[in-house]
């Protein structure tokens, strides 16, 4: 018996060809579209990043915080920082504030890595409140009240939108490449294994402290990013709107509603909740308490997501992360046995 | 009193059980030995309420009991001293026997019963039920299981982990429980001993019944042929 | 000296109510292990309750507890029956996401029927009353008999654990959840009292946190913080410990806010985390 161990499924190939083309005409989008589509991609490509950093900590790694807006809130304020204050290129601050929030997750990991469980994750929101009253009790931050991006001033609003708009494409498509290609890794399968768990992953030999370490920074890196970018679009921040636990609530939602524990989960859960909240825009809170209702729902229904949904039922991945040793014997089923990871329960 | 009837058993798509019968009469002491795996720990667990059963799979009584809640099961009086004896590590023992008291069935069996059949624990009944020895817990385990008052006892591997001598001492506590008119069903690894307390025994062999007989009517060659499937 | 001292007590007295939220956390902690995000929003809504029944019958917020104490007992027995019984088993995520759900929903439902505006409940008087030590510090009545409750309370749930047989299923619950179930104890059953005696405290926890300060509906996340806080400074495992983790955060967060007002809450999240660094149990946990 031979086998070779395979890792692309027909619909990643499918996929991948549909989607190249398709990120190139995003690209040429500043051309040919409006600005208030710009905007909306922008916190799209926000919300998605978001929401593929705390699937790749909560639904590959185990590890649930609802804190991450801690590293929002400090990337959004790196960029107001080292842009107004230190006059860095604002566009540049992205990818910077992306270094800043890892460099403050390494003292925070120590601290909240303390707890565990639920406790860890009431811990990571504790931490988060505390990074957010420093900030407000900073005066010479906006304080309370906030600031405006002094910085973007000397550009024209077509080459800030333009600029923006490639950076947070650009900031999306590298978080997913980011994510898949570290989860076809040996340290995915490293990551997957502390999730399933953490005594058996560690007898095979796997730090388990030091990778869930990088992975948590590796997450706040990719917050902190998101961050500077939302409050590069918007142009004006508050401790309040930047530290919020809305985030995370939004962040959940999409990935447990979208499925978690896969890629292709974010995806979908990031285009529902922009569909339901155009659906709803007229209903105010309504449109939470629905959105917290549906996730409910999905949770004690349906725990792995519409998506789990569909990749169970039709074996369809577009994001192929497992690995596949197919039998070529002629007399067995024809069917590839899938050795499946990255699915909860 | 407690048959089983084709009784099958599934941990998601792992089956343990493939269509068990078997039949306790009152009164009898019956026991199950079989290898690691065999399924002893299943078959008890579906009789118990553990692991859901085909309603009609499990009757006690006359009544079909499968797939009902673990403490429905108690309250129609089967009791079950647990594998590992189980006892709740915050309790002091008083508390842990007290507990198995909690639905307050009638019968013989109350603290001072137990205490009488078990001496070593009166003396210790504050003590944490942690600190005590092997011995000590299997008789705890017990004492827990009678304050139930139950009409079936089910005595998982009572002897797992304990010396020669204190197994001796648990089992020669058997007849004075067995007198009371309550019907025994023992599981042991060590078939010897299982051979030697019971009216009848049933071999578990890969989640079936490879032999069943009057233990005094079955020869070593026998069970040792069931027990390994050879 | 005495300004100290007066803060000292200030913050002794704050923490009555601190531990008063935290000790249905505790209670919920120690039975299930379920971290529940709700909680704070619970609270919440136990204080809008009161005030609805305060508004439709004239009784005075105390007097109301003797509805709203009951009423929240079903709560939150329909609440752990009907939904979270479903999300407990070992994985973490189930509970945590459901309760976050939930607090979403309760925040929003409240924001939709009573409007952001702060609402309160008024004691006629009473509240403002306080004893004069001399020395310029007073010790308010109404604080001083939060505080007593408080520990009525943590004296009256140690009891329960240790001498009733509903206690210690409760303890058995915890250490063994399958093992607890042979001994004729209904787990689903025993988890809804603990939920429903948890709200209950919390019921109680949300009339006078009402009477003192003014509430609004997304005050929940705060309250849930403190409760949290003062449960793991306190250390996990024992009621007496939450009274006192209860009372180091109020006093942490008295000291902080008599330094500068912008203060207070930070504080307390400091002795949280300093907690958590040098003694990660607690101060007062019991062992098992």
């Amino acid at each position: 018996m031979s086998f070779a161990v395979e890792r692309a499924t027909r619909a990643s190939r499918a996929g991948a060809a549909v989607a190249v083309p398709a990120i190139f005409a995003l690209a040429t989008l500043p051309w040919w579209g409006e600005s208030s589509w710009m905007r909306t991609f922008v916190e799209f490509a926000c919300l998605l990043t978001l929401a593929q950093m705390w699937n790749l900590l909560a639904g590959y790694g185990g590890v649930v915080s609802i804190g991450q807006q801690a590293f929002l809130g400090l990337g959004a304020y790196a960029l107001f920082l080292l842009a107004d204050h230190a006059e860095v290129n604002p566009f540049l601050c992205v990818p910077l504030a992306g270094l800043v929030a890892a460099a403050i997750a390494w003292p925070t990991a120590k601290v909240v890595f303390r707890l565990r469980g639920g406790y860890f994750a009431v811990g990571t929101w504790v931490v988060a409140e505390v990074y957010r009253l420093l900030i407000a009790n900073a005066s010479f931050l906006g304080g309370g009240s906030g600031k405006s991006l002094a910085a973007v001033r000397p550009f024209t609003k077509t080459v800030r939108e333009s600029v923006t708009y490639w950076i947070a494409l650009t900031v999306v498509v590298a978080a997913i490449a980011f994510v898949y290609l570290l989860l076809r890794s040996r340290h995915g399968l490293a990551l997957t294994a502390i999730r399933d768990s953490e005594r058996a992953a560690a007898s095979q030999g796997i730090d388990v402290d030091a990778t869930k370490l990088w992975v948590y920074i590796a997450s706040a890196t990719g917050c902190g990013m998101a961050g500077a970018l939302y409050y590069l679009n918007t142009v004006r921040v508050s401790p309040d709107a930047a530290f919020n636990v809305g985030w995370t609530a939004y962040i959940i939602f999409i990935v447990v509603i979208g499925g978690i524990g896969t890629i292709e989960g974010p995806i979908l859960g990031t285009l529902i909740f922009f569909l339901l909240r155009e659906a709803l825009a007229d209903y105010g809170s309504v449109y939470l308490i629905i959105l917290g209702g549906v996730a409910v729902l999905v949770m004690v229904r349906f725990p792995r997501g519409l998506w789990g949904y569909v990749q169970q039922r039709f074996d369809l991945r577009f994001f192929p992360v497992q690995r596949r040793a197919p039998l070529d014997q002629p007399a067995l089923d024809a069917a590839p046995l899938s050795a499946t990871s990255g699915t909860r329960n | 009193m407690l048959s089983t009837h084709n009784l099958t058993a599934f941990y998601g798509d792992f089956q343990a059980l493939f269509g068990i019968d078997l039949e306790v009469a009152a009164g009898e002491i019956v026991a199950i030995i079989g290898a690691n795996g065999a399924g002893k720990s299943t078959l008890l667990k579906t009789i118990t309420g553990l692991v859901s059963a085909r309603s009609d799979a499990v009757r006690f009584e006359g009544q079909a009991i499968g797939g009902r809640a673990a403490h429905q099961i108690l309250s129609l009086g089967v009791a079950m001293v647990p594998e590992a004896r189980r006892l709740f590590t915050s309790l002091t023992v008083e508390e842990n026997l007290l507990l198995g008291g909690y639905l307050k069935r009638k019968g013989p069996w109350t603290l001072g019963r137990v205490y009488k059949l078990f001496p070593v624990l009166a003396d210790r009944r504050r003590t944490p039920s942690t600190a005590l020895s092997g011995g000590q817990q299997q008789m705890v385990a017990i004492g827990r299981a009678l304050m139930a008052n139950p009409k079936l006892l089910i005595c998982d591997e009572m002897s797992l982990g304990l010396a020669p001598i204190v197994i001796k001492s648990i089992y020669d506590a058997l007849p004075a429980i067995v007198a009371e008119g309550i019907t025994l069903v023992i599981v042991e690894q060590d078939v010897g001993l299982a051979m030697r307390m019971s009216h009848r025994l049933y071999c578990l062999q890969e989640g079936r019944v490879s032999l069943a007989g009057r233990s005094q009517d079955l020869s070593r060659e026998q069970v040792s042929a069931a027990y390994f499937g050879v | 000296m005495t300004g100290w001292l007066d803060t000292l007590i200030q913050g002794v007295l704050l923490g009555g109510l601190y531990a008063l939220f935290a000790m249905g956390l505790s209670l919920i902690f120690g039975v299930m292990r379920l971290v529940n995000i709700a909680h704070g929003d619970l609270i919440v809504l136990a204080a809008y309750l009161a005030l609805v029944v305060v508004d439709a019958t004239g009784m005075g917020p105390l007097s109301a507890l003797v509805i709203c104490v009951p009423a929240m007992f079903v709560l939150g027995y329909v609440l752990q029956r009907g939904l979270l019984n479903f999300t407990l088993g070992g994985d973490i995520l189930p509970p945590l996401l459901v309760t976050f759900g939930l607090s979403i929903i309760i925040q929003n439902a409240l924001l939709q029927t009573f409007s952001a505006d702060p609402r309160a409940l008024r004691l006629g008087g009473v509240e403002t009353g306080s004893f004069h030590l001399g020395g310029g510090i007073a010790v308010g009545y109404f604080p001083l008999l939060v505080l007593g409750v408080a520990v009525a309370l943590t004296l009256a749930l140690e009891l329960l654990f240790a001498r009733i047989p509903l206690g210690r299923a409760f303890r058995a619950t915890s250490d063994d959840p399958e093992a607890v179930q042979l001994m004729g104890v209904n787990d689903r059953h025993v988890y809804g009292l603990a939920m429903g005696i948890a709200l209950a405290i919390v019921a109680v926890a949300a009339v006078f946190y009402g009477i003192r300060t003014t509430f609004a509906p997304t005050d929940g996340p705060d309250r849930l913080l403190f409760a949290f806080e003062a449960v793991i400074i306190g250390g996990l495992g024992s009621f007496w410990g939450t009274l006192a983790g209860g009372i180091v955060l109020g006093v942490a967060q008295a000291i902080g806010f008599r330094l500068d007002p912008g203060w207070g809450v930070l504080t307390g999240h400091m002795a949280f985390l300093a907690v958590l660094l040098f003694k990660p149990t607690g101060l007062f946990p019991r062992t098992k």
